[in-house]
């Protein structure tokens, strides 16, 4: 970690944190929000065999389907690769192992693991085979719950209109989405900003991600791609 | 879908006249997304979106779309007054809690006794459950709204569904392109509604269930 009031960053100083076979977290839903200059300084770099966790592998060029869509992925827990056929062909190709979670339960995993639990007890799902598979059950009461285990990774990357220097985090609109989860659950966390404003700027009322949870903040160079709608 | 927009609106049309003033109501994709434009003007409901929105409006006129505000497809919206955002994991607080009233989506199958089939086709179609499971088991209403029948003109109501489900006898209606279904506990799958100029008959013999007839059938 940069000095703790100023984790200001280059791309280049963040560049030695990837590397092949981590386990990379990204904030985004369908694309929006997440991160386009960390995905693609992760894309350039070329790292491969990365191991995912993220609510969707966005669309073919858009968000971390940039990097889904080069193989350069072997597994991923999501909820949703629709949006992107190539995920889906390297899915049956036996080329990509998908671990498919509810939606709000990864969510919910994400951010157990953010918050130092090891896991969660849930009943959505409980009797579906698939979603069930391996999992522990308990008791509580009359009603019965199945462990969903907590995730971390070794980085996440998340995107927020503004942070900072401490790295206090706020978002924008529907773009905040698995965010402020996923800025929790890394082991090492960077964030993507809009615009990078000195402490004491933001209302302290407004701040959704304390800066506690950021390692490294990143001038975002705004989104490179066309978005699914234009 | 292959449907007519005459087909898929009067569908939608159907599934909004389920929803009243203050529900909280989320709509999946496709023809569940054409749902709003059925709803009286200024009719007070709150629309939700596993994103992490509540609130969501109408998408903004060509050129005024903001891409850090759409829905769960990716697709621009707005925000109507009172509206808010939240993270993803209080979105879902908000479906496992019981505060979604309605979600109507769509379906591969839906078996007689309410069983939903909308997520995966093994081996050929992989898109992932996304919220569906949490909506399905946890919303406190539950509509479908789907084709009779596939692509190969197989009913896509079934005794029993052969595709792996999203959740069990957690459907409550259904409305197809050619009838209205309402899953009831004690009866199971009854015919309520017919749309012109499909009849009885021919809806009984696209539907592969055991299906009972309401005493007053409505065609409309």
């Amino acid at each position: 970690m940069k000095q703790a009031l100023n984790k200001v960053s280059s791309i280049e100083e963040v560049d030695h944190l990837f590397f092949d076979g981590m386990t990379l977290m990204y904030g985004g839903f369908g694309g929006v929000g997440s991160p386009p200059t960390l995905i693609e300084a992760i894309k350039q770099k070329g790292v491969s065999q990365l191991k995912l966790i993220g609510n969707d592998t966005g669309f073919p060029h858009i968000g971390i389907g940039k990097i889904v869509s080069l193989g350069r992925v072997s597994h991923i827990i999501t909820s949703h690769i629709g949006s992107n056929p190539i995920a889906g062909q390297l899915m049956t190709d036996g080329r990509l192992a998908v671990e498919f979670s509810p939606q709000g339960i990864l969510a919910e995993r994400i951010r157990a693991g953010g918050m130092g639990l090891p896991g969660i007890l849930s009943d959505i799902a409980i009797d579906n085979d698939i979603v069930q598979k391996g999992k522990f059950f308990c008791e509580i009461g009359e009603k019965r719950y199945m462990v969903e285990t907590a995730l971390t990774a070794d980085i996440s990357i998340v995107y927020a209109k503004k942070a900072d220097t401490f790295g206090n985090l706020i978002f924008d609109k529907s773009a905040r989405n698995t965010n402020p989860l996923c800025a929790m659950a890394g082991d090492i966390t960077i964030a993507e900003v809009e615009e990078i404003v000195p402490v004491g700027s933001l209302q302290a009322e407004e701040i959704i991600t304390p800066g506690v949870f950021v390692d490294y903040i990143i001038q975002s160079e705004g989104v490179d791609w066309k978005w699914a709608w234009q | 879908m292959g449907l007519a927009i005459e087909t898929r609106n009067r569908m939608a049309k159907r599934a909004a006249a389920e929803i009243q003033s203050g529900m909280v109501v989320n709509l999946g994709i496709g023809i569940p997304s054409l749902v709003p434009n059925h709803l009286p003007r200024d009719f007070a409901v709150m629309f939700h979106a596993e994103n992490g929105i509540i609130g969501m409006g109408p998408s903004p006129i060509h050129g005024e779309e903001d891409e850090n505000l759409c829905n769960a497809g990716g697709f621009p919206v707005s925000l109507v007054a009172g509206g808010s955002y939240f993270d993803s994991a209080l979105a879902f607080g908000m479906i496992r809690r019981g505060k979604v009233d309605l979600t109507i989506l769509g379906s591969l199958q839906v078996s007689e006794t309410g069983d939903l089939a909308n997520w995966i086709v093994p081996g050929k179609k992989v898109p992932g459950m996304g919220g569906a499971m949490e909506l399905a088991q946890k919303a406190k209403k539950v509509i479908v709204v789907m084709n009779q029948t596939d692509k190969h003109g197989q009913s896509k109501i079934v005794q029993k569904c052969s595709l792996p489900l999203t959740s069990t006898a957690c459907v409550n209606m259904v409305i197809t392109d050619m009838a209205v279904f309402l899953v009831e506990k004690n009866r199971g799958l009854v015919l309520h509604e017919v749309f012109k100029p499909h009849t009885i008959d021919e809806v009984l013999q696209l539907t592969d269930a055991t299906v009972s007839l309401h005493d007053k059938i409505i065609f409309s």
